[in-house]
């Protein structure tokens, strides 16, 4: 039997594949859902961002030059997140400004690297998923899915069609949570101050259930709501999407919550 | 901080205090609000916006790769109406030229409509100390030299006082009013300031302005406000001095409204200011009013040096703020915090070229790169782009806090070898699931006290993605 389904690499992210590998099998059902063929390729371990941010930018290329060829061999590469597919889209081609050879090969994996929801809504024409999620939720828009990949109206088009979910909008949806990688701990003070001011736009909502695409931001902003006593629970949108949330608490919470 | 001496370098202090100040968060919160809904409403109103903005990139790319030209060319057109063009290096000759002219006037008193070069160059303070008498006549930048403070944003310099703080200033600055008048309402405070303002502006001997544009093929120069200040500062004196950095030229007057037309949009969401005003040359036989002397002072102060750069863009800003007005990281510490003349994140781009890296350091890595500054420049400068070089510099020269240096290495060797990078965080993640298994978060962690001081740390599951999928016999190779 021939398998002509596209394959797809899921670039899973050091965030989900060292915290939480819910949210890499949340995405392994939604993509073959979509009629994709999924592969984990091994040579893959974090997409450089904490190197290329913090001025680092040599590692940042060897990282790049390492993981490449890890992923070149797809039809599509897919991670469940928009600040590191923006990574492999935007700045690795950048990375290789002085060598010609890689920058083609890079440039050629950038093409075919997607955010998850939007790679189900734009490429494989997903409309909705067959979920069910009883509960009110506000979706997060992280920054560099955001306005790096214009990751706004796809995980909400997939959202709506969960059964028993309802959306509430963020007062400031584009504000920044306060993440920033390793800005969260170089400035504490300032990046406190930023989710605190999230953590208080989210609880404005009502909702009971805090979503986004990006685990950094979701780990930042859960860690903030628990610290001021929330009861909010904080999830990947890929979890909710793939009707996974009885798998795993929610984050930041453990079996005593139960 | 004041130009001199900035402070740049206590930036995690300034931030700090900023965050502790209460009048300051009150302020902020609301003020930014206001800047970004106006902005979001003229530019909607707006159909050609993205294109304009396209074209102004253009055509400052196009000035500044030939900006010797055009500034040359500005000389000569302000030589032909009869001004004089200064050249100045750096700020100390600045404001040597600005005295020369000063005294050549016989001047006491100068009024000064706003213009962030004066600040750069801290011309007040020398002023002052030479016996001249500088008078602010934009509200904001008066109420800011009323409490000896340095302006807080660039269009908005009196950002972050309060209303109730403007009459505490007016109260004691101006004895010969009423003791127990009301300075409640926001008309009063105006009025007084005009009423005050007015006197100075008939004493004055040399006016000093900024400018927003410098037009080459008719030796312009233009200034932008809304309270016609800045007309009655270079109507009235007999000496008009104009204060302006090199790469504010543009090659004509239609380009200089292609500009008009994103500045006060991107600025105060107007769709013009109140006052666009061209000053072109001294007074002429004709004219009814006018000063009898026009000096143009270029300054340079480090940026030729960025021309030619990979930090060149950043030359293509006009000053409209709406970068620091979007930031959330201004948003939250204002911007007195950012310790030197500019602001937000074009000071956080700008002043580490101006004044160094070693001293204004931390103010590009001070931005969570969440792109909303780019997303909204005018411009089109990619402030966070610009910012990551300045961090790759600090890398290269060995500047990057400890952290950087020893710890992201030593990830990126791990992230470099998966292999090993398996072997190394497995069982560091499977302890800290175990121990965080009850709660699912830690509210202290070693090491991580810049996490935990303001929220918890969620634990990890316990086993990695990639291990679950090797023990679900997943597949991991390329290949049908």
């Amino acid at each position: 039997m021939t398998d002509d389904r596209p394959t797809v690499a899921l670039f899973v992210t050091c965030l989900v594949d060292l915290f939480r590998p819910a949210v890499g099998f949340a995405a392994v059902r939604l993509l073959e859902d979509a009629g994709c063929a999924v592969t984990v390729p091994r040579g893959q371990t974090c997409c450089g961002q904490p190197a290329y941010n913090s001025g680092d930018r040599s590692d940042a290329r060897e990282i790049a030059r390492r993981t490449i060829p890890a992923l070149e061999g797809h039809d599509y590469i897919v991670a469940p997140s928009g600040s590191c597919a923006a990574m492999l889209r935007h700045h690795w081609p950048d990375l290789f400004a002085d060598e010609p050879d890689m920058r083609v090969r890079a440039e050629a994996v950038a093409a075919k690297t997607w955010e998850l929801t939007s790679f189900l809504t734009d490429i494989r024409g997903v409309k909705g998923v067959s979920a069910r999620y009883d509960g009110t939720a506000t979706y997060h828009d992280s920054c560099s899915g955001l306005r790096e990949l214009g990751i706004a109206e796809q995980p909400r088009q997939l959202l709506r069609s969960v059964a028993g979910l309802t959306l509430k909008d963020l007062g400031a949806p584009e504000e920044c949570c306060g993440f920033g990688g390793t800005f969260a701990v170089k400035y504490p003070d300032i990046s406190g101050r930023m989710v605190d001011d999230k953590s208080a736009d989210i609880e404005k909502t009502g909702a009971d259930t805090l979503l986004a695409g990006d685990l950094g931001c979701l780990m930042n902003m859960a860690g903030r709501l628990k610290r001021r006593g929330s009861k909010i629970k904080a999830r990947h949108v890929a979890e909710v999407l793939a009707g996974m949330t009885g798998e795993v608490p929610p984050i930041g919470e453990g079996e005593g919550d139960a | 901080m004041s130009a001199q001496h900035p402070t740049t370098r206590n930036f995690v202090a300034n931030a700090r205090e900023a965050l502790a100040d209460t009048t300051l968060q009150k302020g902020l919160a609301t003020a930014k609000l206001g800047f970004r809904d106006r902005r979001t409403a003229a530019v909607a109103l707006l159909p050609e916006f993205e294109t304009l903005r396209d074209e102004a990139r253009g055509i400052k790319n196009h000035v500044l790769a030939n900006l010797d030209l055009y500034l040359e060319e500005f000389e000569r057109r302000v030589i032909e109406r009869g001004g004089h063009v200064h050249w100045a290096a750096d700020a100390a000759e600045a404001r040597e030229i600005v005295l020369g002219i000063c005294r050549a006037a016989g001047a006491r008193t100068v009024t000064k409509g706003k213009s962030m070069i004066s600040e750069e160059i801290g011309l007040n303070e020398f002023l002052e100390d030479n016996g001249i008498v500088p008078v602010e006549t934009d509200l904001g930048e008066y109420i800011i030299q009323l409490r000896h403070e340095a302006p807080s944003h660039i269009i908005a310099p009196a950002f972050h006082v309060m209303k109730e703080q403007v009459g505490e200033a007016f109260r004691a600055a101006h004895p010969q009013f009423d003791p127990n008048r009301s300075l409640n309402e926001p008309r009063a405070l105006v009025d007084e300031a005009r009423t005050v303002m007015r006197e100075k502006f008939l004493a004055a001997d040399v006016g000093i302005t900024g400018a927003n544009f410098l037009i080459a093929e008719t030796g312009s120069t233009v200034i932008v406000t809304n309270e016609g200040n800045g007309d009655l500062t270079q109507t009235l004196p007999k000496v008009h001095v104009v204060l302006a950095s090199l790469e504010k030229a543009v090659p004509t007057l239609e380009d200089a409204t292609t500009l008009l037309r994103l500045l006060a949009r991107s600025a105060t969401g107007q769709e013009f200011t109140s006052y666009t005003t061209f000053s072109t040359g001294p007074r002429r036989k004709e004219d009814l009013d006018g000063p009898e002397e026009f000096h143009v002072v270029l300054l340079d102060n480090g940026r030729s040096a960025l021309l030619g750069t990979d930090m060149q863009e950043v030359l293509r800003c006009i000053r409209c703020g709406a970068c620091m007005n979007h930031c959330p990281v201004f948003g939250v510490i204002g911007g007195h915090a950012y310790g030197w003349v500019y602001p937000g994140p074009i000071g956080a781009v700008l002043n580490p070229s101006l004044i160094g890296i070693e001293e204004a350091g931390h103010l590009p890595n001070a931005s969570t790169f969440c792109g909303r500054c780019e997303a909204v420049c005018p411009m089109r400068i990619p402030l966070p782009g610009l910012m990551r070089r300045l961090r790759e510099r600090q890398f290269e020269k060995g500047l990057a806090p400890m952290a950087a240096r020893w710890g992201l290495p030593v990830w990126a060797f791990l992230a470099r070898n998966p292999a090993l990078y398996r072997l190394v965080t497995a069982p560091a993640m499977r302890l800290l699931g175990w121990l965080g298994r009850r709660r699912g978060r830690f509210s202290r962690l070693p090491g991580a006290g810049g996490w935990t001081a303001s929220r918890d740390f969620p634990a990890p599951q316990g086993p990695s993605f990639q291990a679950l999928w090797d023990r679900r016999g997943g597949k991991r190779e390329a290949g049908r």
